[in-house]
C-alpha cells in the first residue's frame, strides 16, 4: 500500500540548452497532511522540481505520483485539487481584489454564489474585506501578498504549493499568512512550501527537504535535522552547514 | 462554458481600464482611416482640378505656343504661368523654381517651334502631293531636300511629385501637342488645296472616342471614389492593427505571472485564448461599425464623397469578421511565440506594414512586379481586400467572396492550432 501524497520518483530535468542537470534523481516522498518545506539556495532546483509536481513542465526522466495517480497523464484532474501561490504577484492590477478571485476561483467548478461567499470570507479572515472593490494596483506590497494567497486556496485544495508566500511583507501580514497556512493544514491541506525564511521554515514545517545542485542532500524534521548536525541551533545553521557558504550567484 | 465567459469578462473589464489601448484600438483607427482619406481624396483632387499651377517657357512666341498656352488653360487641372512680377519666364528661372520646390512643373516650349513645325508638315504633305499629282516643281523639291530638326518640348518636375502626377502631365501634354499638330496638317493641307467644298466638309471631330465603365460583379455600373477605395484598404488596416495590442496582451499576460497561475488551474490554453478571441473579434466588429458610420455620416460633412454600401451590410461584416479573426489568430500567435514586449511590438509593428504592403493597401497588387503578384496572394490582408473589393466596388454576392473568407478562417484556424502546439510543446522543453 502507497502510504505517500506525492511520490517523486528518481526525476531528472535537463532544460534545452543547458549541459547541466537542474534536478538529478530526486526521489521524495510527501506525506498527507504535512507541511513540507523545500529550502536551498538559489538556483538550487526547487522551483523546476515544484513545477514539474503542479504539472507545469514535464521532467526528462522520471515520474510524480499524486495520491497514486501519474501527474503528467491526469493533469486536468489533479490540477483540480491543488492549488499554487506563486512567488510573484500572479493578479491583474486593473481589477480589484473581488474581480481577480472571482476571475481565478470561476476555473474550478464552483457556483458563483458559493464563489462570493468564499471570496468573503476569505477576504475577511486575511483583514482585505475592507479593500474588495479597490483595484490591485492600489495595495500595499502584504496585502498583495495576501490577496496573492487567496487566489490559490479559494477552490479549498488538498495540496497547496507556496513559493516564498512571505517574501517583501510587514510582520503583520506575515503573521497573518502563516497564521492562514497553520489554519488551512489543521482543516487537512498537504502544504509544499519554499523559503528562504529558514526562522519561518523551522517554526512551520513538518518536514523539511534541503536540495542543493538539483540534489536532495538532507530531509527530516527541522528538529532531526538540527540535532544531526554539531552545535547547530536552529535550521539556518543547518543550512550553511549543508549547503556552504559559497555566494550563489547565477546568471 | 463559465470558464470562457469568466475570461472574456475579464478582458473585458481589462480593456474598459486601459485608456491606452482604447485609444489604440478605436481612436487610431479612426483617425487613420479619416487621415488617409482625405489626404487621398485632396491628392486625387488636385491632379483631377485646375488647381496646380505651371510654369510656362514660351521660347517659340509664335502661333503654335499660343496654341499651346491657350490649350494648357484648358487642362481642368493645370494653370499655366508664363510671366512672374511682369518678367516672362526663361527656362533657367523655370528651373530654379521648380528645383526650389515653388512649383511641381515647368514646361518649356523650345525655340522656332511653330515656325519648324509648319516647315516639317508642309514638306511632309507636299512629298505626298508630290506623289499623287506625279508632277515636280525644282522650288519644291528643294524644300523637301531641307532637314528640319526635331523639336523637345522640356518638362521640369520638382523631384517629390509622384509618378502618377508625372504620368497624368505628360499625357496631358503628349495629347495636347498631337492635337495641334494634327490641327496644323489639316491647315497646310486647306493651303495646299484650296478651300473646296469637299475640304470644308471634313470631319474634324474624333471618329474613335472611349467611354469609361466600371464593371460590377452585380452587372450594374458603379463610379468609385477615394471614399470606396480608401475604406476597405485601411479599415483593413485597423483591423489587422490588432495583432499588435493582442500579441502584447499574451505577452503580458505571460509576464505578469498570472499566466503561471492559470496554467495551473483546470483551464485549457484554447479556452484562455479563446476569451481574448472572442473580445478582440468584438472589438473588430466595433471598429468596422464606427469606421462604416465614419464613411457615411462624417465623410460627407468634411466635404468627402458618402461611403455607399447598398444592400451589401451583411457581406461587408462576414469579411469584417473573417479578417478580424485572422488577425486575432496571427496575434495570438505571435504573442505565444514571444516571451518579452520588447521582441513583440516591433515584430508586430514592422509584420503589419509588411502584410499590409504585400497586401496591396498602399500599391494595388496588379501594379506590383510579377514575383510580388504571387507574394501577394499570400497575404491574409489581400484575400481581406479583395473580399472588401468585391463588396464595396464590385458588388459582388456571398459565392464571390466565399474563397477569400475560406482563406482568412482558414489563417485563422491555422495560426490558432500552431500557437496551441507551440505551447504544449514548448512545456516539455
Amino acid at each position: 500500500m502507497d502510504n505517500a501524497f506525492i511520490r517523486i520518483n528518481n526525476v531528472s530535468k535537463q532544460y534545452r540548452g543547458t549541459d547541466f542537470l537542474s534536478l538529478d534523481d530526486i526521489t521524495l516522498n510527501i506525506n498527507r497532511g504535512e507541511i513540507y518545506g523545500l529550502l536551498g539556495p538559489n538556483g538550487a532546483g526547487k522551483t523546476t522540481l515544484i513545477s514539474i509536481i503542479c504539472g507545469l513542465i514535464a521532467p526528462s526522466k522520471g515520474e510524480v505520483f499524486f495520491s497514486g495517480k501519474e501527474i503528467h497523464k491526469n493533469n486536468r484532474a489533479i490540477k483540480k485539487i491543488i492549488g499554487v501561490v506563486p512567488q510573484e504577484y500572479a493578479l491583474y492590477p486593473k481589477l480589484t481584489a473581488t474581480e481577480n478571485l472571482l476571475y481565478f476561483g470561476s476555473m474550478y467548478d464552483i457556483r458563483t454564489a458559493d464563489l462570493r461567499l468564499l471570496i468573503t470570507s476569505h477576504l475577511e479572515q486575511l483583514g482585505l474585506l475592507p479593500f474588495a472593490h479597490k483595484k490591485i494596483k492600489t495595495f500595499s506590497g502584504g496585502m498583495k501578498r495576501r490577496v496573492n494567497l487567496i487566489a490559490g486556496i479559494l477552490h479549498n485544495p488538498s495540496l497547496i504549493f507556496l513559493d516564498e508566500p512571505t517574501v517583501g511583507v510587514d510582520v503583520q501580514s506575515k503573521k497573518a499568512i502563516t497564521d492562514k497556512l497553520i489554519a488551512l493544514n489543521q482543516d487537512g491541506a498537504t502544504i509544499i512550501y519554499t523559503s528562504h525564511h529558514l526562522r519561518e521554515a523551522q517554526d512551520l514545517c513538518s518536514k523539511v527537504g534541503i536540495i542543493d545542485s538539483g540534489k536532495i542532500i538532507a530531509e527530516d524534521t527541522p528538529a532531526n535535522l538540527i540535532s544531526r548536525i554539531d552545535k547547530a541551533r536552529n535550521l539556518e545553521d543547518v543550512f550553511i552547514e549543508l549547503t556552504g557558504r559559497a555566494l550563489r550567484d547565477y546568471a | 462554458m463559465h470558464k470562457f465567459i469568466a475570461s472574456i469578462k475579464k478582458e473585458f473589464l481589462l480593456l474598459l481600464r486601459d485608456p491606452g489601448g482604447m485609444i489604440i484600438l478605436f481612436v487610431m483607427p479612426i483617425v487613420l482611416v479619416l487621415t488617409i482619406t482625405l489626404i487621398q481624396d485632396a491628392t486625387f483632387k488636385s491632379i483631377s482640378s485646375s488647381t496646380i499651377e505651371i510654369l510656362l517657357v514660351d521660347n517659340d512666341k509664335g502661333k503654335l505656343s499660343d496654341e499651346i498656352q491657350k490649350s494648357f488653360t484648358e487642362i481642368d487641372f493645370l494653370d499655366p504661368i508664363s510671366v512672374i512680377d511682369g518678367v516672362p519666364l526663361t527656362e533657367t528661372k523655370a528651373s530654379q523654381l521648380v528645383a526650389s520646390g515653388a512649383y511641381q512643373l515647368a514646361v518649356v516650349i523650345p525655340d522656332r517651334l511653330s515656325n519648324d513645325l509648319e516647315k516639317q508638315i508642309n514638306i511632309n504633305i507636299t512629298k505626298i502631293l508630290e506623289e499623287f499629282s506625279g508632277e515636280e516643281d525644282s522650288l519644291k523639291i528643294d524644300m523637301i531636300k531641307e532637314k528640319v530638326s526635331g523639336k523637345t518640348v522640356k518638362l521640369y518636375f520638382d523631384p517629390i511629385t509622384q509618378e502618377t502626377f508625372r504620368n497624368s502631365v505628360i499625357f496631358a501634354v503628349d495629347k495636347l501637342i498631337a492635337k495641334i499638330e494634327t490641327k496644323s496638317i489639316y491647315e497646310v493641307f486647306e493651303k495646299e488645296l484650296g478651300e473646296s467644298e469637299g475640304l470644308k466638309s471634313f470631319n474634324r471631330d474624333h471618329f474613335v472616342t472611349y467611354q469609361q465603365i466600371n464593371p460590377s460583379l452585380s452587372g450594374e455600373s458603379i463610379v468609385p471614389n477615394s471614399v470606396q477605395h480608401n475604406i476597405p484598404a485601411w479599415t483593413l488596416f485597423a483591423i489587422f492593427f490588432m495583432i499588435l495590442p493582442l500579441s502584447l496582451n499574451v505577452v503580458h499576460e505571460k509576464r505578469q505571472g498570472t499566466f503561471v497561475r492559470l496554467e495551473t488551474t483546470p483551464i485549457r490554453y484554447a479556452t484562455i485564448i479563446a476569451g481574448k478571441a472572442f473580445l478582440f473579434l468584438l472589438v473588430s466588429v466595433l471598429q468596422f461599425t464606427l469606421i462604416l458610420l465614419l464613411g457615411i455620416f462624417v465623410f460627407p460633412k468634411l466635404g468627402l464623397p458618402i461611403l455607399e454600401i447598398d444592400n451589401n451590410l451583411g457581406l461587408l461584416y462576414l469579411v469584417a469578421l473573417s479578417s478580424g479573426l485572422a488577425s486575432i489568430g496571427l496575434g495570438i500567435l505571435l504573442g505565444t511565440v514571444f516571451h518579452t514586449h520588447e521582441q513583440a511590438a516591433p515584430f508586430g509593428a514592422v509584420l503589419i506594414v509588411l502584410l499590409a504592403a504585400i497586401g496591396g493597401v498602399w500599391v494595388p497588387v496588379f501594379a506590383m512586379p510579377e514575383t510580388m503578384q504571387v507574394i501577394a496572394k499570400l497575404s491574409p490582408m489581400n484575400w481581406g481586400l479583395e473580399a472588401f473589393y468585391d463588396c464595396f466596388l464590385r458588388k459582388g454576392s456571398i459565392i464571390d467572396i466565399l474563397p477569400e473568407i475560406g482563406l482568412l478562417i482558414g489563417f485563422f484556424i491555422s495560426t490558432i492550432v500552431i500557437a496551441i502546439l507551440y505551447y504544449e510543446k514548448k512545456k516539455t522543453i
